[in-house]
């Protein structure tokens, strides 16, 4: 039953995001790609790039792209519920146990300890979408078959991003045109 | 049940959800500045406690932070109006977009578009990690450092499900916040 299943996967990422924006990132990737194999790892980069320049959180967006791509617009709407219902009901839970107890310490004792870990998840889920665009064949060909025109992109995206705190989405948009106009000069267009 | 306010609850997330680029963040500060500052139906200090709340709870913080405020406003019929009003605009648009990539992701020009701009969301998202992870060095916690390096080495390298990974550090901030919790009423006495 895929309806089913689209609501599960993302009912599971939905409740295990903690920290918003990319936090989602490794749970899709984990639902997504390794479990159902809904999407493909490209497929997948293009839907995170896609998240980037629309208005709307990555979560979200995703059970849209998903279930859309599954199963029509029914897959899409179950699968956007499955991602919202965690929300509802902790969120709804917590300010009720916060008026009763006003006290969020223990909460935020293990939503400390979370950040780290979220940190090392999303970077996971950045070398999911980097390696294959850098290295095609895999990582354990690094020695042979480098894109080096995709790792010098990828170094100027991050130095402006770090050194002149260029937008995200004009970066994004600078290295899709830069592609296109290396690949139409060569004409392999 | 107050129509006119559920309305204006309903209208205020479907606007800012369709025009609120660069995530949840932005978004939490808009709907303080609506419901807090312009319409005066949430006082400030309650506003910092309900986004405290959004910010603890798994999902995203724009769906979060809408369900607080719908919530806190109106109650259950509060939280519908505003998470169907957050979540319409991404809806529809990666509805949109999501036939189109069907259509369009073998046209040659698209392809290397989207080939290019995966060079720039991954700048965009390691970009974060490196943020992230140089503020977590500087708090010098040498727990968090190696929460961190443990969590990347378990998913990176061990394939080790991101869910199991994130209930394991949950238990251990639930274990750290109760020795703390034993011991602080130890001081007391």
């Amino acid at each position: 039953m895929i309806y089913l299943q689209l609501f599960l996967a993302f009912l599971q990422i939905g409740a295990f995001s903690f920290g918003g924006g990319y936090a989602a990132m490794p749970l899709i990737q984990n639902q997504v790609i390794d479990k159902y194999g809904w999407l493909s790892t490209s497929d997948f980069s293009d839907l995170v790039t896609i998240s980037q320049m629309t208005p709307g959180p990555i979560a979200v967006n995703s059970a849209t792209f998903v279930g859309n791509q599954v199963a029509g617009i029914p897959g899409a709407i179950v699968s956007t519920l499955g991602v919202i219902l965690p929300s509802c009901i902790f969120v709804t839970l917590l300010a009720w146990l916060y008026v009763k107890y006003k006290n969020l310490k223990p909460l935020q004792e293990v939503l400390s300890a979370l950040a780290p870990a979220v940190i090392a998840m999303i970077f996971t889920a950045g070398l999911t979408i980097l390696v294959p665009t850098v290295i095609p064949s895999g990582f354990a060909n690094i020695a042979t078959d480098v894109n080096i025109r995709a790792f010098v992109l990828f170094l100027v995206a991050f130095f402006l991003l770090q050194k002149y705190k260029t937008d995200p989405i004009l970066v994004m948009v600078g290295c899709g045109v830069a592609e296109l106009i290396v690949q139409f000069a060569t004409s392999s267009l | 049940m107050d129509i006119k306010k559920l309305r204006k609850i309903f209208f205020s997330t479907l606007y800012l959800s369709s025009f609120t680029f660069g995530g949840g963040y932005v978004i939490v500060t808009l709907l303080k500045k609506k419901f807090v500052d312009e319409l005066h139906w949430i006082d400030e200090k309650e506003m910092l406690d309900l986004v405290a709340i959004a910010q603890s709870s798994p999902g995203a913080i724009a769906v979060n932070g809408s369900i607080v405020v719908g919530y806190k406003i109106c109650g259950i019929p509060g939280i519908i109006c505003a998470v169907f009003g957050a979540i319409i605009p991404p809806f529809v648009i990666i509805s949109v977009i999501s036939s189109f990539y069907t259509l369009f992701k073998n046209n040659t020009v698209i392809k290397a578009l989207l080939y290019g701009m995966r060079s720039g969301v991954s700048a965009v998202i390691i970009s974060v990690v490196y943020d992230m992870t140089k503020n977590v060095m500087k708090e010098k916690d040498i727990s968090k450092i190696i929460i961190l390096i443990a969590s990347f080495i378990a998913n990176y390298y061990f394939n080790v499900n991101v869910v199991l990974i994130i209930l394991i550090v949950i238990a251990y901030g639930l274990i750290k916040a109760f020795i703390k919790g034993k011991k602080e009423k130890e001081v007391l006495k």
